[in-house]
């Protein structure tokens, strides 16, 4: 059989399945959500400044979404640069990219396994947290209809629909971020530079969206894209910043792809 | 493992190669051509660049200028330049968090081509089956070398390129290092290793680069190389006196001298073999005629120590 990307990618997976930061990842968005439920069923309080914070209680299928909003500040681009941010990097550590880059597979085929692979896990920790928030939210709250955001009542099973679609939705401005990642991963060739990196850019972003005077840009910020889902929980749907969402997080993520490409292309492999 | 290149092309070609880092000239307009079947030495002190020319050749750093070519293919283009070639700069690194066997697989599923199913082989042919279960992170150095031999004999390689392959092992190893390589050679592979040891370039190869700061010093057989080197010999006969004539005599044989019970002298080969006739028509017949420890070594040093720089007024 002829080696290609794919083959790159399986093997990635089946090294994250040997490593402990994928499970320090995948812990965290599985334990957190668990956390959440069990401290407000508890003290009984919501949050009451965040979109569905106060429907907590009255139905499980908010959980996810409150999540959602909670986890955009630094948890979820922290558990997807975790591995995107060291996925590259982690090679220049173990000194084994002149291990692999002299085999039958080109330096492109490797990029694209690892890119794939990075993708993966970061979609895999995320539909997971949103799966087990949402199971744990219902088994708290109860499996009821939400209020949108318009104000109208949504079904049960239609808003559990809007909630998966709604991850779908969030999963682009995290593509974003693991593509950062990435970038951040070939040109520092240190894991920790890498994830650190990625969550300072991530929080940087935030800043300037809280700076005053700056309220322009806000629409193009990649922090502002961690919100596009919620034109789904209206109605009728609003479509545009989703829409916006796409070419925004484009903007952000494909030039950080391109460069990390040509980086991991044309660099010299002088250690290890 | 035919020895034979396609098209008659050389294994290994450089031509012109020069890698620089910022004003330091790493490697400095090599030309280097190995022949199939060759067993090639790459001998140079530390830091004379040997592992850089070797990164070039496979594919791993950028020449600022000159060319590569494996088998007529250029490595900096195409990882395809490395059908038919295996090997490792500097120590051979694996995934720590996976045992070795696992490694050869990852490395097996990159090549292809049933690299698979030769894993229980190159594994037997480094004697690593056994511990083939554990974690490389829990590897000796020793350890971590033979599997980097088996990781490169899965791709049934024409051109093996090993870097400095018995540096860092006990004696024993370093001699089942060698042993090996023999045997890889004898079974038609062609070779190139840098080493900093003459006597292990003298012992395994047949032909050898010697490098210096960056640049080829000598290039040649060992065979030659030797012949240049000329040797002191140690001889006993029946006639010493007459004999120290007859090697003063003798053109070609120099510094004849009578050293305790013997007389010394060097000289090649070849005219040592006429000087033997000489003797035997002189009457001086010949107890015993020794060549000692060969000045190859001295011959490498003196290739590529500094010589001492002038004192500036």
């Amino acid at each position: 059989m002829t080696p290609n990307a794919f083959t790159v990618y399986r093997w990635e997976l089946r090294k994250l399945r040997f490593q402990k930061r994928t499970y320090l990842g995948l812990g965290a968005a599985v334990i957190v959500p668990i956390i959440f439920v069990v401290a407000t069923t508890l003290r009984g309080g919501q949050p009451e400044d965040v979109a569905f914070g106060r429907y907590i209680h009255s139905t499980g299928l908010s959980i996810p979404l409150v999540l959602l909003l909670f986890g955009s500040i630094w948890m979820y681009p922290l558990i997807t640069a975790l591995v995107a941010g060291d996925i590259f990097a982690s090679e220049d550590h173990n000194g084994t990219l002149k291990t692999i880059l002299t085999r039958s597979l080109e330096r492109g085929q490797i990029f694209r396994g690892k890119l794939l692979a990075a993708g993966s896990y970061a979609i895999v920790a995320i539909v997971l947290s949103a799966t087990v928030a949402t199971v744990a939210g219902c088994l708290a709250s109860g499996f009821n209809p939400l209020t949108s955001l318009s104000g109208t009542r949504v079904s049960a099973q239609t808003a559990l629909g809007l909630v998966g679609a709604s991850v779908l939705v969030y999963l682009i401005p995290i593509l974003a971020i693991a593509s950062i990642g990435l970038l951040l991963s070939t040109v520092t060739r240190n894991s920790a530079a890498a994830v650190v990196g990625t969550l300072m850019v991530s929080l940087l972003i935030q800043l300037v969206g809280i700076l005053p005077g700056l309220e322009g840009l806000h629409p193009y910020l990649l922090s502002t894209q961690f919100n596009a889902w919620q034109g789904l929980l209206r109605d009728p749907v609003d479509w545009a910043p989703i829409v916006r969402s796409v070419w925004v997080c484009a903007l952000y993520g494909l030039p950080a792809l391109v460069a990390a490409y040509l980086v991991f292309l044309r660099r010299d492999v002088a250690g290890g | 493992m035919a020895s034979s290149s396609p098209h008659g092309q050389a294994p290994v070609e450089l031509r012109g190669l020069v890698k620089r880092y910022g004003d330091l000239t790493a490697v400095d307009n090599v030309d280097l051509t190995v022949e199939a079947g060759d067993v090639y030495g790459y001998l140079g002190p530390n830091g004379a660049g040997k592992t850089t020319s070797l990164r070039m050749m496979l594919g791993l750093i950028r020449p600022s200028a000159g060319t590569v070519r494996l088998f007529g293919k250029d490595p900096t283009l195409t990882v395809r330049a490395l059908d038919g070639v295996a090997g490792f700069v500097e120590a051979p690194r694996f995934y720590p968090y996976l045992n070795g066997r696992r490694n050869l697989e990852l490395l097996a599923s990159f090549d292809g081509h049933g690299a698979r199913d030769r894993i229980d082989a190159a594994l037997e042919t480094v004697e690593l089956t056994d511990r083939a279960g554990d974690k490389v992170g829990g590897y000796s150095h020793g350890m971590r070398q033979r599997l980097g031999i088996a990781g490169a004999l899965l791709r049934e390689p024409r051109l093996l390129l090993l870097d400095e392959p018995a540096t860092g092992l006990d004696p024993a190893g370093m001699r089942d290092m060698r042993r090996l390589i023999r045997r890889l050679a004898d079974g038609g592979m062609t070779v190139l290793l840098s080493s900093h040891l003459m006597p292990e370039v003298e012992e395994l190869c047949n032909r050898v680069a010697i490098v210096r700061s960056g640049a080829i010093v000598y290039e040649g057989q060992i065979a030659d190389l030797k012949r240049e080197a000329g040797s002191t010999y140690r001889l006993r006969t029946t006639d010493d006196e007459r004999a120290l004539a007859v090697c003063r005599a003798q053109p070609g044989i120099e510094d004849a001298r009578i050293d305790s019970d013997s007389v010394a002298f060097s000289g090649s080969e070849d005219q040592v073999a006429e000087l033997s006739l000489a003797l035997v028509e002189s009457g001086a017949l010949i107890r015993s005629l020794v060549p000692q420890t060969a000045s190859l070594e001295d011959l490498f040093f003196k290739l590529t120590e500094d010589e001492p720089e002038a004192v500036p007024a």
